[in-house]
């Protein structure tokens, strides 16, 4: 729990080894199934890392941000527009670059909003990227898209989604130990104090929205193969911001894995409502939304937590020291 | 005469129409212990908070070690050197005892981290009376513990100047023996603290001097028995208990 | 001169649409996203009476007005109060509310369309020309605008010069006090938000009758009317009706001077652009 000590505890060992085996169990997944699942594997690998992604800001700041789509926009974007003149590595790097800057600029620009009018504000700004990006192409060129050609097949993407994943737990792993996580939990519980205690917050939250939004930045990029023709309406869809909300908030901010806990199952069962009944999908996720502010605040991972509580409570056992996490 | 560790200079704060501070001045020098009374409303609060950055002045200046911090952001004056604690109390509630205190230790004047701000914060919290409960959450500690958890916070960072604004309110008698004599202490050792304060008390035997403000405007200062019988101190505080 | 015209005549159902909302966040402090959804709904009922029992949709308002009405009501009282309740602070309701009426938002688009459909829709009412300063416009759009303009002067009239009106004002001053001085604040909220859900379905239906509408676009209508209620200042009715003569004319404007293709890329410009630069609205006073 505490972010402090420098070398690895107990815990984060064993978190760590399986993390590594989950990590290669999944890596496998593209050598037993090419079709059906591989692709719903890659849907559940880019939702892990934008979900996980959203989170480092998101969780400890509680601010919701609706801008995603605009960050993985900008990413599928700059693959898309560079593809036929620079590698394809680069083209990662400079979509992540795309998403941090914007990031930044967002960060800096709603410095003193708070609220209900920051979540308005990416809203509003990601429908305004993605007007201008749909204007600009039709002015510039005659067509509605671009085409991407490469080599990759859905597993590449699979493995390149996965690698995205383990570096954005990764960064937030340490994050969560340096003082900058620090700053963020103590941010987190009174921002008044936290000023008074010589945190820059404007400068930590900054910091920390331009790390996620490079990040999504990055899934964009890695998915632009994917599209092979990207349109303004696929690559900056308003969906992309909603879905990782609820995810995120569904499996729950508090911690690292908790988005993933809401990943894995809303994955599945968008995929299975967009195929069976493709005009559901808005009920569905009106639905979601309404039972993660009405019954599930906290996401599932709070629940378990809240359920742990009480049966030790119950069982009479001495509280848990904070320090050590139970198993 | 070596510099002042604070000076307030025509110090000045308007909300709309009204004058909650009013043009004060005063020092406070090295390893002084200043008291910063008077009746409610008076501003002293609002005088602090223009001091540690929570309020940007409308006029005057502020000066920590002679440099100007005045209307500076609050976590730039921290970094500078002036730490405080909150009239009502403020902790984290969702981090344990040492990490409450590890978040003075770690962003301020005196930045430290991991093992060195850790041990840092298990000495203050010996130091103020909470020894051997480092990981107790602080939601689950009582009024005085809290008010203890902030004050190590506040030292945490090894402050030039520590602001305590109502430290000792609300504490029984009991309690407010053990928070004057560690306020006694930090005194003894050095430190230079303006406390704001209501405990007449605690006024008379912790402070060397003291500020008397009313209505926003300073009043007096001196030494405490001098200011206190001064008239106008004496109409101010008679005025308000007739009220 | 047209584009000025033909601005402030869209403006009319903006206005009742902005009305809508800055009764709901200004005074029941919900920000209601749900609220282009309960304008489309306004437009498809208005378009099932004319088309079905061929009732003129001015007279549609007499039906569509109450039953928006109820339906806020029960939508407030059995959603929203409960969020109300539990909110330790304004900030905290203010995030619950926005993420359930996202829910409501994406429920009601998905409701709508299911039965509806998701094909753009219209019909011809009073699509004749009109002469207006020697330019010709849709009857349509003078007749919703003077709808409109009767609207608002009702509800002008209802919240300065009636007891129940000063009550809504009050709450959206300062709860507490109201509280105090022996108002409901509780039923006011209800009722505020009933009423503006009642106005913005009121905007929808006028605005079906010279608009093609779609299920999916309520979203774009309540970023147009969350423009103008921060432009117009929060639960400031005047303010409102001012930024959505600007927005109205604005938006016309870019369209036929510009490019049409940026019109929606304009409104979220203004509105990111307001959002920075006054978000206390043009004409509220920053407050501390």
């Amino acid at each position: 729990m505490s972010p402090l000590p420098f070398n690895l505890t107990q815990e984060e060992l064993r978190a760590g080894a399986v993390g590594a085996a989950l990590v290669i169990v999944a890596a496998l997944l593209p050598v037993f199934d090419q079709a059906y699942y591989l692709a719903l594997g890659v849907n559940i690998m880019l939702y892990a890392a934008l979900c996980t992604a959203w989170t480092l800001f998101s969780g400890p700041t509680h601010y919701i941000s609706l801008a995603s789509a605009a960050f993985f926009g900008l990413g599928t974007y700059s693959v898309g527009l560079g593809i036929d003149h620079l590698p394809f590595p680069l083209l990662v790097l400079i979509g992540a670059g795309c998403g941090a800057v914007l990031a930044g600029i967002v960060g800096v620009a709603t410095l003193r909003l708070s609220g209900v009018y920051f979540v308005i504000f990416t809203l509003g700004l990601a429908e305004l990227v993605r007007q201008l990006v749909s204007w600009g192409q039709s002015k510039i060129t005659t067509r509605m898209g671009l085409y991407v050609f490469t080599d990759f097949t859905e597993k590449h993407i699979f493995w390149m989604l996965l690698a995205l994943t383990v570096l954005v737990f990764i960064t937030g792993w340490l994050i969560n130990r340096s003082r900058l996580g620090f700053a963020m939990q103590v941010i987190g519980n009174d921002e008044t104090v936290a000023r008074h205690v010589g945190i820059d917050t404007a400068r930590a939250k900054i910091i920390l929205f331009m790390i996620s939004g490079a990040f999504i930045g990055i899934a964009g990029a890695i998915c632009a193969p994917r599209y092979a023709y990207i349109q303004p309406n696929s690559a900056f869809n308003p969906t992309i911001s909603f879905l990782v909300v609820i995810m995120a908030l569904l499996g729950g901010t508090k911690r690292l894995w908790g988005p993933l806990v809401g990943v894995i199952p809303f994955t599945i069962l968008m995929d299975f409502v967009t195929a069976k009944f493709p005009n559901h999908t808005s009920i569905v996720m009106g639905i979601a939304f309404l039972a993660i502010v009405y019954f599930i605040p906290n996401g599932v991972t709070g629940l378990i937590e809240q359920a742990r509580t009480k049966l030790r409570s119950r069982m009479g056992a001495p509280a848990v020291k904070p320090g050590e996490v139970q198993p | 005469m070596s510099m002042p560790a604070l000076s307030v200079r025509v110090a000045r704060k308007t909300f709309g129409g009204l004058v909650a501070v009013n043009d004060v001045s005063f020092d406070v020098r090295q390893g002084e212990l200043l008291g910063l009374i008077g009746p409610n409303g008076s501003g002293k609060t609002t005088l602090l908070n223009l001091i540690s950055g929570a309020l940007k002045p409308s006029g005057g200046e502020i000066l920590l070690g002679g440099q100007p911090i005045g209307g500076l952001a609050a976590h730039h004056i921290a970094q500078k050197g002036v730490a405080r604690t909150f009239q009502l109390v403020r902790v984290l509630p969702s981090l344990d005892a040492e990490q409450n205190v590890m978040a003075g230790a770690v962003f301020g004047h005196r930045r430290t981290w991991g093992a060195e701000a850790r041990a840092l914060a298990r000495e203050l919290l010996h130091r103020v009376g909470l020894g051997g409960r480092e990981h107790v959450p602080v939601s689950a500690m009582t009024y005085i513990d809290q008010k203890r958890i902030e004050l190590a916070r506040a030292l945490a960072s090894d402050p030039r100047v520590l602001l305590l604004d109502e430290w000792l309110a609300g504490l029984n008698p009991t309690e407010l023996q053990v928070g004057i004599s560690l306020i006694d202490e930090l005194r003894r050792e050095g430190r230079t603290i303006i406390m704001v304060e209501h405990v007449m008390d605690a006024i008379r035997t912790l402070c060397d001097r003291c500020v008397v403000m009313s209505s926003g405007v300073k009043i007096a200062e001196g030494r405490v028995e001098d200011a206190l019988s001064e008239p106008e101190v004496v109409r101010a505080y008679l005025g308000d208990e007739d009220a | 001169m047209q584009i000025l015209v033909t601005g402030i005549l869209l403006s009319g159902t903006y206005a009742l649409i902005a009305l809508g909302l800055t009764l709901q966040y200004g005074v029941a402090r919900i920000m209601n996203i749900a609220n282009g959804e309960t304008l489309v709904a306004g437009c498809f009922i208005a378009f099932w009476l004319y088309v079905s029992f061929t009732i003129n949709p001015i007279l549609g308002l007499f039906v569509i007005a109450p039953l928006a009405f109820v339906l806020n009501w029960l939508i407030y009282e059995v959603a929203l109060r409960p969020l109300v309740r539990r909110a330790k602070n304004r900030g905290q309701l203010e995030v619950d509310s926005i993420l359930a009426t996202f829910g409501l938002m994406f429920l009601l688009q998905g409701l709508m369309l299911l039965a509806f459909g998701g094909e753009y829709v219209n019909y011809q009412f009073l699509a004749e020309r009109f002469m207006l300063f020697g330019s010709a416009y849709g009857l349509n759009r003078v007749v919703a605008f003077c709808a409109a303009v009767v609207i608002a002067g009702a509800l002008y009239f209802f919240l300065y010069h009636t007891r129940q009106g000063t009550a809504v004002r009050a709450v959206a001053a300062d709860p507490a006090s109201a509280n105090l001085v022996a108002i409901d604040v509780a039923k006011t909220s209800a009722m505020a938000f009933a009423l503006g859900g009642a106005l913005t379905a009121c905007g929808g239906a006028l605005l079906s009758t010279f608009y093609t509408f779609n299920a999916a676009m309520g979203i774009a209508f309540t970023m147009k009317a969350l423009i103008i209620v921060i432009m117009g200042g929060v639960g400031d009715v005047r303010g409102a009706v001012l930024a959505a003569l600007m927005l109205g004319v604005a938006e016309t404007a870019v369209a036929s001077l510009i490019d049409p293709g940026l019109t929606i890329a304009a409104t979220y410009a203004l509105f990111i652009l307001v959002l920075l630069v006054r978000p206390q609205g043009l004409f509220g006073r920053r407050t501390t």
